[in-house]
């Protein structure tokens, strides 16, 4: 072991671990805020409304999220006349843009199937009484059904954040220097493999258990009027997949 | 749209590596995951700190990184070794096997869950009785628990191979010719990333597909003969 270079490594992994939160922070609220509408859809009566989004759900959730950052990256050039003429070449020429895209797309995709198991869980109960008290579609879903479908699938969507966390080291394939493509850097010049792979991930290590600890606290606080009811915190980290 | 000039038959290579080294890590996942799974559930001090050590350890830490972290650590820390004690040797680790050394060491963490989980889904009074009958505890596990512990794990092991056979994607990077790689050196060739990326994209999608017919199919069997309300 030679501590010497794990301590000179810090700094530079470290802004690698600011590339890897930001790139999860970003892909994270876009990602939730295109998943409500589209598991709203995708439970639709309507097939016009719910078919597009099943066809997007299978296909990000079947492929490997590499096949889809290089059909992103790299299939964009094949395009690239069509593109240039609509002014978009310049976003889809950045590795960053096309990494953040794909995560955006990617992490949508698993959310709307969480949230559309979550709207599913809605006691069906709440929602004849809220009809009965006339509330209907857009009211009915932003009073009632949101707000508690939300809650219940949030012990499922804690674990897509910590996958979503994971999953960006993928964009150091593609050149960015996110904390895994800090690490190959600096590997590849010094030859010290361990002692840096093994300080990256730890680092990992500790913002996943510290990403669960945060949905764990919030769970338990949402959780007040179901106590007893509620699993045991600890016992629900274990049963993480 | 899939006029691949040619270049087809380079990805149905690839893709029949890829369902290869899914099948062997996932065979191995399983061994893994049972040797974690009595290590959870063992009274033994030591087989349950290390099994929680293993599962907490591999779940907290992006698969490419382990991947990079055993396919290049280990021969260097087998070299270093070596130097230290006096010899000089060059390994090489052969990417095929490193690929599945590596996917089912990671997804044996997930099976471990799994097969914890169903092990303690089996009723309590099963191995109680299985004691009773004076079976000793080797033989309570391989005649009454182990039969009964896969209708349980079978969920749970159907979604450890979907996500470990995406996973063998990653394998690509240490330069196994699978499916992606063979996408890849295809593109050098046939300037049509898009289409490229696209057919990979279709066979991963074929794969899931099938699998999840196969698990219904598998679940259906292996449940036959239990009553459903």
């Amino acid at each position: 072991m030679d501590w010497q270079i794990i301590v000179d490594s810090i700094p530079a992994l470290l802004e690698g671990m600011g590339l890897t939160v930001q790139l999860t922070l970003i892909s994270l609220v876009a990602g939730f805020f295109l998943a409500i509408p589209l598991g709203v859809m995708r439970l639709s009566s309507n097939v016009l409304l719910s078919s597009p989004v099943l066809g997007y759900v299978f296909f990000f959730r079947g492929t490997p999220l590499l096949v889809q950052i290089f059909l992103i990256y790299y299939g964009s050039g094949q395009f690239r006349p069509v593109l240039q003429e609509w002014g978009l070449w310049e976003f889809f020429r950045e590795a960053y843009f096309c990494a953040l895209l794909t995560l955006i797309l990617n992490t949508a995709a698993y959310t709307t199937e969480i949230f559309r198991g979550g709207i599913q869980a809605v006691p069906h109960g709440e929602v004849e009484a809220a009809r009965a008290c006339g509330m209907s579609g857009f009211t009915l879903y932003r009073r009632i059904i949101l707000p508690k479908a939300l809650r219940l699938a949030l012990p499922a969507y804690s674990n897509e954040v910590v996958f979503l966390f994971q999953s960006t080291s993928l964009v150091s394939i593609i050149t960015l220097m996110d904390l895994t493509g800090v690490a190959r850097v600096i590997v590849a010049r010094t030859f010290d493999v361990y002692e840096i792979y093994i300080t990256a991930g730890l680092m990992y290590l500790v913002v996943t258990y510290g990403i669960l600890w945060v949905f764990r606290t919030v769970e338990f606080r949402l959780s007040g009027h179901l106590r007893d009811r509620a699993l045991d915190p600890v016992e629900a980290l274990k049963l993480h997949p | 749209m899939f006029d691949l000039k040619g270049y087809g038959w380079m990805l149905w290579e690839g893709l029949s590596i890829t369902i290869m080294v899914g099948f062997l890590s996932l065979l191995l996942a399983m061994a893994m995951g049972l040797i974690g799974a009595w290590g959870k559930l063992s009274r033994n001090k030591a087989a349950n700190l290390t099994a929680t050590t293993y599962t907490t350890v591999i779940r907290g830490i992006p698969e490419l990184l382990l991947l990079l972290i055993i396919f290049y650590g280990t021969p260097t820390l087998i070299q270093n070794t070596a130097e230290r004690m006096g010899f000089d040797i060059r390994l090489d680790f052969n990417p095929f096997i490193a690929g599945i050394l590596t996917l089912g060491f990671i997804y044996g963490a997930f099976a471990t869950e799994v097969f914890r989980g169903a092990f303690l889904a089996i009723p309590k009074g099963q191995g109680e009785a299985a004691y009773a009958m004076g079976m000793s505890r080797m033989l309570a596990f391989r005649r009454i628990l182990l039969p009964q512990m896969w209708r349980f794990a079978l969920p749970g092991l159907g979604n450890v191979w979907m996500v470990l056979i995406k996973a063998t994607a990653l394998v690509s990077v240490i330069g196994l010719e699978e499916l992606m790689r063979k996408s890849y050196i295809a593109m050098g060739a046939i300037k049509l990333p898009f289409t490229l990326f696209f057919a990979a994209a279709m066979m991963y999608l074929a794969i899931t597909a099938v699998s999840m017919l196969g698990q219904r199919y598998i679940e259906r069997w292996a449940n036959r003969g239990i009553r459903r309300a």
